[in-house]
């Protein structure tokens, strides 16, 4: 007889920790004009950034949330507060950080990593962004990373040139959302030909109950650059409903390689509605490395347009679906030129009746002859009580492409867990091998501390009572 | 080492083996002979503790102590070891890891990677298997033949007290099951016992068979010695009623 693996509930001291919310603003709940002027106001907006949100929240008003995917009616807009300014100035020193917040980004290895591994951090708080830095060798050739703000402030032209053309406001609700309260995020500009060899990494930690965070990530690598940008995301959990609605958007120039890394770990009440989008132009690389762990529910599928000739798209994610959570997500590619290529690499885990669904859409349009594009998704239950989906739509308008895709749905097997059990491994352990052998292939690809990371979360997911 | 006793057990609530009596002591090896579907690997997967297999009556006893409410890992801590007759895959662990991992588990002792490793490739030499299997994921894509022998791998890596062989040798040309019965004549001796169920009596060759017993419809209808063995290999099983 054996004895039955309990899993518990996880146990996530780590990112839980509150901190007393000390926020000097916030706005009422609810979205109204009068909420979106003020947000604008307080941020200084310039008079075209104004008239962009009020659109925004026009569009809002006139679309429906989607009418498919998970349930999100427990979403209530009118409790959600858009706009929390925490009670701190962004500032390029931890030490000037207050020490609440500056304790929160130690906990989660922030400053730590930027010592040892990182060319440049942003970490926000709620809703603005309290510490930014870059190195001056980057900046000396041109690189610029900094918050959303003060790009518009320093770099207006750009911003305003690319600021929600990839993901126009009308793209679908939460895109309108996300245009009329949007605050933070980062801005990167990369000039030709320049390889930032450090990762830069920008950090979204939401701190305060019943609010949302709508930070705005714009990235432009021009001809034949390169960087790698990671971002990561956590909150405490609280008994009300948070809302992350942020949107990427990532333009990849001529010949420029792009890796976009993700480790999401939003707490359990979270609604994840996150909307990334990147251009990539003639033989430029977009690399996406997503690990989707938190939220309630999330709803995620980054694009790749494929926009010049030989443009290429590598998507690997790895999302974990545990008690409680639906998480819907995958990946999307649209091919618009010839010879361009995707290759899409997912796994899927569902136990403790959490359901997972694998979605995704991949367009091959008819100028884009000779594309190519691979699916591989696998999706893993650990008991029957989970669920797991696969989605995979295609739509293919020309006659000479290589179009492959390959999808498994499966259970732990137990005759594998005898086998390693009958080597003196107990269930636990061996049910824990099993799981991080299924996203070993997903593991390798991400940075060593993310990939350390990746594994404490499967190791607190599985852990169980024996 | 091990005793059996009056043993009826089967799966999903139908008995296949219908009161085994078996006695295995140290620096014994026995054989287990019989027809597909005599319950020869069913028996196996009983003393490894298999929890498909449920017992009805019975005991199955290790050095004194009762196996049947302990789990597989408990048993094989308790030095008992079976290679299977289809070894499973595992992606995404390696064969190292995986065996680190056992090694540790078994002997309850953290085991450092470099002496480990060394170890490992030595054994792995001795089995003429490619020392770059080592950092394959575990049987995956394996031949059938490299599968057996990542089970007699592990069999010396982990030095077990008692030995379940199933059908390790059947799939194997000539050189593969002379390998493979080298490295079973080197795991034994006089403090440890082999109990193995084949086909092919080549495997037996580098042994010396202390007992062969004869499994007929989930009872054991012969016992004896090496000439038992000669007697089925040469006129099958037809002389065998129940």
């Amino acid at each position: 007889m054996s004895k039955k693996t309990y899993i518990e509930d996880i146990e996530r001291t780590l990112y839980d920790i509150k901190n007393v919310d000390k926020s000097v603003y916030k706005s009422q709940a609810g979205l109204t004009e009068e909420v979106v002027r003020d947000i604008s106001k307080r941020k200084n907006d310039p008079d075209w950034m104004l008239d962009f949100r009020l659109k925004s929240l026009e569009v809002y008003e006139s679309i429906n949330i989607p009418n498919w995917g998970p349930d999100i009616s427990r979403l209530n807009m009118d409790e959600i507060v858009t706009y929390v300014r925490p009670d701190a100035k962004m500032v390029g020193s931890w030490d000037e950080v207050p020490q609440d917040i500056r304790d929160t980004f130690d906990r989660l290895g922030i400053p730590a990593a930027e010592k040892q591994s990182l060319a440049g951090v942003g970490a926000q708080y709620d809703s603005e962004v309290v510490y930014h830095s870059v190195q001056k060798r980057l900046t000396e050739q041109g690189v610029i990373y900094t918050d959303m703000e003060t790009a518009i402030k320093e770099h207006e032209d750009i911003v305003r040139e690319h600021f929600m053309k990839l993901v126009p406001p009308k793209d679908h609700k939460f895109a309108a959302l996300h245009g009329a309260v949007w605050s933070g995020g980062s801005f990167v500009y990369v000039p030709a030909g320049v390889n930032v060899k450090i990762p830069l990494q920008s950090y979204f930690r939401l701190n305060a109950a019943g609010a949302g965070q709508f930070e705005h990530t714009l990235i432009i690598l021009e001809e034949g650059s390169s960087a790698h940008f990671i971002e990561g995301c956590s909150a405490p959990k609280y008994n009300v409903t948070n809302l992350h609605a942020g949107c990427v958007e990532l333009f990849v120039g001529e010949g420029a390689r792009l890796r976009y890394s993700t480790i999401e770990n939003w707490s359990r009440n979270m609604m994840n509605l996150n909307t990334k989008r990147a251009l990539v132009e003639k033989n430029g690389l977009i690399e996406w490395v997503s690990g989707s762990f938190g939220s309630a529910v999330s709803m995620l599928y980054p694009c790749s347009i494929l926009h010049g000739e030989g443009a290429r798209c590598e998507f690997t994610g790895v999302t974990f679906a545990s008690k409680g959570q639906n998480l819907d997500t995958g990946a999307s590619v649209i091919h618009v030129a010839p010879h361009t290529s995707a290759n899409i690499n997912t796994r899927t885990i569902s136990k403790s009746g959490g359901a997972a669904t694998y979605r995704s859409a991949v367009k091959v349009t008819k100028n884009a002859h000779h594309a190519k594009c691979s699916v591989n998704c696998e999706s893993l239950m650990l008991d029957s009580e989970s669920r797991s989906d696969t989605l995979p739509v295609m739509d293919i308008e020309v006659g000479d492409v290589d179009i492959g895709h390959e999808a498994k749905i499966g259970r732990i097997s137990e005759d594998a867990i005898f086998y390693l059990m009958s080597r003196g491994i107990d269930e636990a352990e061996a049910r824990a091998m099993i799981v991080r052998g299924f996203v070993e292939p997903i593991a390798k690809e991400l940075p060593l501390e993310y990939a350390v990371e990746m594994n404490n979360l499967i190791n607190i997911e599985l852990e169980g009572a024996n | 080492m091990l005793e059996i006793k009056s043993l009826h057990a089967g799966v999903d609530g139908k008995e296949i083996l219908h009161g085994i009596n078996l006695t295995v002591n140290r620096g014994e090896v026995h054989v287990i002979l019989g027809p597909n579907g005599s319950g020869k690997s069913t028996l196996m997967n009983l003393i490894m503790g298999h929890p498909k297999y449920e017992i009805q009556s019975g005991t199955i006893k290790f050095e004194g102590q009762e196996l049947n409410l302990l789990a597989p890992f408990e048993r094989a801590r308790l030095g008992i070891f079976l290679s299977f007759q289809s070894p499973e895959e595992i992606p995404g662990i390696t064969v190292e890891n995986m065996l680190r991992a056992a090694c540790q588990a078994v002997t309850g002792e953290k085991i450092k990677i470099l002496p480990f490793r060394k170890k490992l490739q030595a054994v792995m030499q001795e089995l003429k298997i490619n020392p770059d299997s080592a950092n394959r994921y575990m049987n995956v894509g394996f031949s059938g033949g490299e599968k057996k022998r990542n089970e007699i791998l592990q069999l010396l890596m982990l030095n077990p007290k008692l030995a379940m062989l199933d059908e390790t040798d059947s799939g194997l040309d000539v050189d593969a099951v002379q390998i493979v019965s080298n490295g079973v004549a080197k795991f034994h001796n006089k403090d440890n016992a082999c109990l193995i169920i084949t086909h092919n009596t080549q495997i037996l060759k580098s042994l010396t068979v202390d007992k062969a017993h004869v499994l007929l419809n989930g009872q054991i209808v012969a016992e004896g010695g090496t000439e038992l063995v000669d007697e089925v290999s040469q006129n099958g099983y037809s002389k065998f009623t129940y």
